[in-house]
């Protein structure tokens, strides 16, 4: 079904790593940045120095990512950091998630951004109960790509039946959970065997170095396939007082709807249904984020739409493909990730937040509960405490309007809110 | 209707190319907006750097051709280069916008801030005065230009971040941030940061400001300036900061990396005059920009996450 895909989307990868504490998830990026020469001489400097006061013969790698106190006290990754570095390829974003399970929020927080989960995989112990837990968390939260980096391997001989083995625990473990297609590679953090380059000791192995890897990696591209969703951020009403100066507009009366494409493309001259409301309307000019009119506008763009007629179109309305209208109901089925501290109380409403529309909701209900670590389900216990996560019935305010997660995965996730304390409280993907 | 968009007579072919800048400007986009619509009052922490500058033009693009709905706020050292006020005050002229300045000298004055000695950098004292200003016209949540690439506590830091009503950052419990759906709450009294441009590096952002020809303060660009070298950094000679006794004093070739108080930023060797140099030497630095030019960094090992707990930006 998709065309020739008129965007390039190759130059920007966004990627996590995840795994169990230990398996070296701080290490490989360290590595990654050292080997790949994108780390300056003040901050090797910095982790030289800083290895040195805790005793350590060489370099720890580990160190360049761990930024805060708590975490150089404890030695653990608490909060999710960021680094960026680029080969002649292509633009890196990568995440380094915390992997102990009272940080799982932070863990969710990285992956909710990344095209690719490099999931890291201790060779002398294989598949652990938070490898599973970290691909379930990965899995839910819509990284479409994974890669399993089978770490350590120097601690084990650099043996080709290791690998194996645990290359065929991942398969099983990724087809249970629900990826289809997963890729996997022996590697040496510590070392840098088949980091950069493949080094003698990993010979037997065929296909690319990580970084090669990551050179070719997909991108999601998959929204861009997908019906047109464009959510309505805000309305702007022009007016002779509010022009920007040399601005090319004269100030007459005008109202642009700023927004997200968030899945498809549009056209000028398309025809769309304006939910809620169901009206439809056509797109009759289509300002893009250089300024300039356009005569499209696709995926992940940030533009403003002005329609053929005025209709009552507020914060949170939705434009969409009028052969393909999205499902609308007040009441539906979720799989939500507890996130707080205080459980889920199916007394109270909490703030819904789909995309730019926010509505009230209760929660009528725990369905089932999902053992992450077991990927078993159950229904007998029936509170929803941190970290959990568990299928939900829920009901809204207002009529909502939404496609499955397993198809949009832009209209279909929503995040929790506690009115009172404000925190986010939890994170769902809908049925 | 239509015929008012039609006066526009640029009309740009279908896009072809999608870059690493096309993504990170529509993320900012988007971010400027949710807190257009959702907050109150919002304020863009505008100093004349480059940072805040892409900032400014990235709030100008989003809400285009709408005036901004944004007040602009400097706080200001009065340790500041002339060009770079004069740089702010050209800017703000030429589009018309609104800047509130509230400046540490005036907070020394009134005795909010005590200096340990006269000349001492005011940097962390900008944290007294920008929550100060922050009560005084209310504003719920400050736009700035910080980068994840800067510094490693920045690193860990949300695009949305929640700070107390004593202004603290609290690193062990940020908000989780899903997707990109952004949570905007806060209570009376409490404040949020936001950071448009947190996933873009230091070359990105030179990478920007020369596709989008955005004006930068003079001294960005190389110029002939009086620097005593110490511990590998050239420190500026000025009113501020004096030569002291012994000290050899060097006229070089110079630009600044960061603009920032004049007492603790310091510039790079440099004979790069345009933005086309100025990329070539970022992308073959050796050192990272902070480490290059902030004095104020190198104190310990976490500096920066300490300011941030009090307030800093």
């Amino acid at each position: 079904m998709p065309m020739n895909n008129p965007i390039n989307v190759s130059g920007l990868l966004r990627f996590i790593t995840a795994g169990s504490v230990d398996d070296g998830k701080s290490t490989l990026i360290g590595r990654m940045l050292y080997d790949s020469k994108n780390l300056q001489v003040d901050q090797l400097t910095a982790v030289e120095a800083s290895s040195k006061k805790r005793g350590m013969k060489e370099v720890d790698l580990s160190l360049i990512t761990d930024g805060l106190l708590a975490e150089r006290e404890q030695g653990i990754t608490i909060d999710v950091a960021y680094r960026y570095f680029a080969t002649p390829a292509r633009k890196f974003i990568v995440g380094d998630s915390p992997g102990h399970l009272q940080y799982t929020r932070n863990m969710v927080t990285a992956a909710s951004s990344a095209d690719l989960a490099i999931v890291l995989i201790d060779a002398e112990s294989g598949v652990k109960t938070q490898t599973r837990r970290h691909l379930y968390l990965v899995h839910w939260v819509g990284v479409s790509h994974v890669l399993f980096a089978v770490n350590k391997m120097d601690k084990v001989g650099f043996s080709e039946d290791v690998y194996q083995k645990i290359e065929r625990e991942c398969v099983e473990l990724a087809h249970s959970i629900g990826y289809s297609k997963i890729h996997s590679m022996p590697v040496s953090a510590l070392d840098g065997d088949n980091i950069t380059s493949r080094g003698d000791r990993l010979s037997w192995h065929e296909g690319p170095t990580l970084l090669e890897y990551l050179e070719q990696a997909p991108t999601v591209q998959d929204l861009l396939h997908l019906p047109f969703r464009f959510s309505v951020q805000r309305v702007m009403r022009l007016n002779r007082q509010n022009i920007q100066v040399n601005s090319g507009f004269d100030g007459a009366d005008l109202r642009g709807y700023q927004g997200l494409v968030v899945s498809g493309e549009v056209r000028v001259g398309d025809e769309v249904i304006i939910s809620p409301g169901g009206h439809r309307a056509q797109i009759n000019s289509i300002l893009g984020a250089s300024r300039r009119l356009v005569d499209s506008a696709l995926t992940q763009e940030s533009v403003t739409l002005f329609l053929d007629q005025d209709y009552d179109v507020s914060r949170g309305a939705l434009f969409t493909d009028v052969n393909n209208p999205m499902l609308s109901s007040n009441e539906f089925n979720a799989e939500l990730c507890w996130f707080d501290e205080a459980p889920l109380d199916l007394s109270r409403t909490y703030l819904m937040k789909q995309m730019s529309n926010a509505t009230r909701v209760r929660l009528k209900a725990i369905n089932e509960l999902v053992n992450v670590e077991t990927l078993e389900r159950t229904s007998d216990h029936l509170s929803m405490c941190m970290n959990d996560i568990g299928q939900v019935s829920l009901k809204t305010q207002t009529a909502l309007s939404f496609d499955s997660f397993k198809r949009n995965r832009g209209t279909g996730a929503f995040i929790l809110i506690d009115e009172v304390s404000n925190r986010t409280v939890a994170a769902g993907t809908i049925e | 209707m239509s015929a008012v968009i039609e006066k526009i007579e640029i009309y740009e072919k279908n896009k072809t190319t999608w870059t690493h800048l096309d993504a990170l400007e529509s993320e900012a986009i988007h971010i400027l907006r949710e807190v257009a619509a959702e907050c109150n009052n919002p304020a863009l922490l505008f100093s004349g750097g480059k940072d805040s500058a892409v900032v400014l033009h990235l709030a100008l693009k989003a809400f285009f051709p709408e005036t901004l709905p944004l007040t602009l706020l400097h706080i200001d050292t009065e340790h500041n280069y002339q060009e770079v006020l004069d740089f702010r005050d050209r800017v703000v002229k030429r589009n018309n916008l609104k800047l509130v300045v509230r400046s540490v000298g005036e907070s020394i004055r009134q005795g909010r801030v005590r200096l340990r000695y006269e000349g001492e950098p005011r940097n962390k004292y900008q944290t007294i005065t920008l929550l100060d200003a922050i009560r005084e016209h209310n504003f719920d949540v400050c736009i700035g230009g910080a980068r994840r690439d800067e510094e490693k506590a920045r690193a860990k830091e949300r695009i949305f971040s929640f700070r107390d009503e004593f202004g603290q950052w609290d690193p062990k419990n940020q908000r989780p941030e899903i997707w990109n759906i952004y949570n905007t709450r806060v209570a009376d009294g409490e404040n949020i940061r936001t950071f448009p441009i947190s996933n873009w590096t230091e070359l990105d952002v030179w990478e920007y400001i020369q596709r989008e020809e955005i004006e930068l303060p003079e001294i960005y660009f190389t110029h002939q300036r009086d620097v005593v070298i110490k511990n590998n950094l050239l420190v500026p000679v000025t009113s501020l900061t004096p030569a002291k006794e012994g000290d050899e004093i060097s006229r070089m070739s110079v630009r600044f990396r960061t603009v920032g108080d004049i007492t603790c930023t310091a510039p790079v060797a440099s004979t790069a005059a345009t933005i086309e140099a100025i990329l070539l030497e970022t992308a073959q630095t050796q050192v990272t920009e902070r480490g290059a030019t902030r004095l104020d960094d190198q104190t310990s090992e976490a500096a920066m996450e300490l300011r941030k707990k009090e307030g800093y930006f």
